[in-house]
């Protein structure tokens, strides 16, 4: 009785992560299916080298490079915000906070994230893109800027959590060593625990870049809808997830190409996300074994 | 600095055995520690003579490795530490609000109980003290880490891959590499906390054949649990229990006719 009840757990065990894969391989085969169907009505040297996306108009072009400089543009501006205040958080709250005060703000940071995004891009909209127009009066009122700005807002605390982990994991004798030497904290954290932590650093940078790709209703609301081929953040662009939302939100024809057109637009968004999730994946396994 | 001055008077005092005798090269007075309510150092005083090896010895928690670290100053950054009296190095008291740490610990340098190079390449890993004091001349950076790796007896086995990672070596050698860190700083005190405990023994006697060649530039303080240890390369001898001084003398005298009955029961291993 005693060996069916274990047998039986493990077995449900096994189908709930058995079940996992399913759903991952179940969406990535529809993806490349009907991205496939796709390209045999478009060839893909003209999907990369188009320099129009309208599918939606009379005069169809499939060229993704408009969406794709407006997901690089958005994140580009993201990453540039987060990636300075996340290291600088990260490095404070590891090297001088006293340990009450990082126990409380690091999970106030992880809010951060928890924050629906839709508030973000609402934020965006109504606050952010006027008070941006009072200092660049020619600021459009769908614009990367300020889609950009808050999206690195956002993804802040997945920089300073993940950094933060990494220079806390970083042995006390290091520092110490370092110290012994005569050192001065400031030295201690550049010069030692920063370069020890350098992998999980970069995996935590790697993890923002691949979020902030993926988001979608911040730049859905607030960037626009217009795919241009452009990296002037003050105009009006579409990146590939809000592309994604305005023709699922659509009339358009189940099994027609321009339906076929979001799987397409899919895929590319999943090549990127995948390999940078893979990059990560590898740096992070190789920075587990460097301390035990 | 008077911490720093001393190093030039110390070379002609060297020779003279009387005056050396005599001399003080880190004295305490009183010294109380506590972390929070704990108190780990109950009053100790002590002088510690100049180029000699002072052995620290007592059984775990009895306080050794707070009061070693008492010298360099390394418990300030320990939540909960507080301490009373004074303990002076060459005259000065280091816990002056006046001292800079960072200062005192050039010149009081400390090799730790595990080996722990930084992830850097050898070169980099001795040159670090050097660097953060600001040289940065290339011939001078390259013949003070050839110098602090021949001292630490290290140079012959890793001259051709100096640029190899510090990780990669044994942890013996990775050891005589943080002591060559260590002096290449040119400190004046060097304190040992365990340097041998992860060793095996074919390391342990190189370092500390090590250790008994440093002793005539260095003055060398190292807390061990071994007593062998202590009475081969040791010239004094203090033995600590529950944060307190229990005997402190000649090496040889307290191993073989200590004071007290507490100091023979753990010397001989009925306790500890």
């Amino acid at each position: 009785m005693r060996k069916f009840k274990e047998g039986f757990i493990e077995k449900t065990l096994l189908t709930s992560a058995l079940i996992t894969v399913a759903v991952t391989i179940g969406i990535v085969s529809v993806l490349a299916f009907e991205a496939v169907r796709f390209f045999k009505e478009v060839s893909i040297f003209d999907f990369f080298t188009d320099s129009q996306w309208t599918p939606l108009f009379t005069d169809k072009h499939y060229g993704i490079l408009p969406l794709l400089s407006g997901t690089f543009l958005t994140s580009a501006i993201a990453i540039s915000v987060a990636l300075p205040i996340g290291l600088s958080i990260s490095i404070y709250l590891s090297e001088y906070a006293p340990k009450s005060f990082r126990k409380t703000v690091k999970p106030m940071l992880e809010l951060l994230a928890a924050i629906p995004t839709v508030v973000y891009g609402f934020f965006a909209l109504i606050i952010v893109t006027p008070y941006l127009q009072g200092i660049f009066p020619n600021l459009s009122g769908f614009n990367s800027l300020s889609a950009g700005l808050v999206m690195g807002i956002m993804i802040i605390p997945f920089i300073s959590s993940i950094s933060e982990d990494a220079l806390h994991a970083v042995p006390r004798e290091l520092r110490e060593a370092s110290y012994g030497m005569g050192a001065t904290k400031l030295q201690t954290a550049f010069k030692v625990v920063v370069p020890a932590a350098s992998s999980g650093i970069i995996v935590s940078i790697i993890l923002a870049i691949s979020r902030a790709i993926g988001e979608t209703m911040i730049v859905a609301v607030a960037a626009g809808q217009q795919p241009r081929l452009t990296l002037n953040p003050m105009v009006p662009i579409e990146t590939i997830t809000a592309y994604i939302v305005q023709v699922s939100l659509g009339d358009v024809q189940h099994g027609s190409i321009e339906y076929r057109t979001i799987f397409a637009a899919g895929i590319t968004l999943f090549a990127f996300t995948f390999v940078l999730n893979t990059i990560s994946y590898r740096i992070r396994k190789k920075y587990q074994s460097k301390y035990e | 600095m008077e911490l720093v001055a001393e190093k030039n008077t110390k070379n002609f005092t060297m020779n003279k055995e009387s005056e050396q005798e005599s001399k003080t090269k880190i004295s305490i007075k009183n010294a109380r520690v506590w972390y929070g309510d704990f108190e780990a150092v109950k009053g100790i005083s002590m002088d510690i003579k100049p180029n000699s090896v002072t052995a620290f010895i007592g059984p775990s928690g009895c306080g050794k490795s707070t009061f070693l670290r008492l010298f360099n100053r390394m418990n300030d950054y320990i939540d909960g530490f507080r301490m009373e009296g004074k303990i002076k190095i060459d005259g000065t008291n280091i816990y002056n609000k006046k001292i800079h740490v960072e200062e005192l610990r050039k010149e009081v340098g400390m090799v730790f109980q595990k080996p722990n190079p930084f992830p850097k390449s050898i070169y980099e890993n001795v040159a670090y003290g050097l660097k953060i004091q600001g040289i940065s001349d290339k011939k001078v950076l390259d013949s003070r880490v050839e110098k602090a790796l021949r001292q630490a007896d290290l140079w012959e086995e890793v001259k051709d891959d100096l640029k190899k990672s510090a990780l990669a070596l044994s942890g013996g050698q990775q050891q005589r590499l943080c002591i060559a860190r260590t002096l290449a700083v040119e400190p004046s005190i060097i304190l040992m906390d365990e340097p041998t405990s992860a060793l095996d023994p074919i390391s342990t006697a190189k370092i500390e054949n090590l250790i008994f060649g440093l002793k005539e530039k260095y003055t060398i303080i190292i807390v061990t649990h071994n007593m062998q240890q202590a009475s081969r390369i040791s010239d004094y001898t203090a033995f600590f229990y529950i944060g307190e001084l229990v005997e402190y003398s000649k090496t040889k005298t307290l191993f073989t006719k200590p004071e007290k009955k507490r100091t023979e029961n753990y010397i001989t291993g009925r306790f500890g």
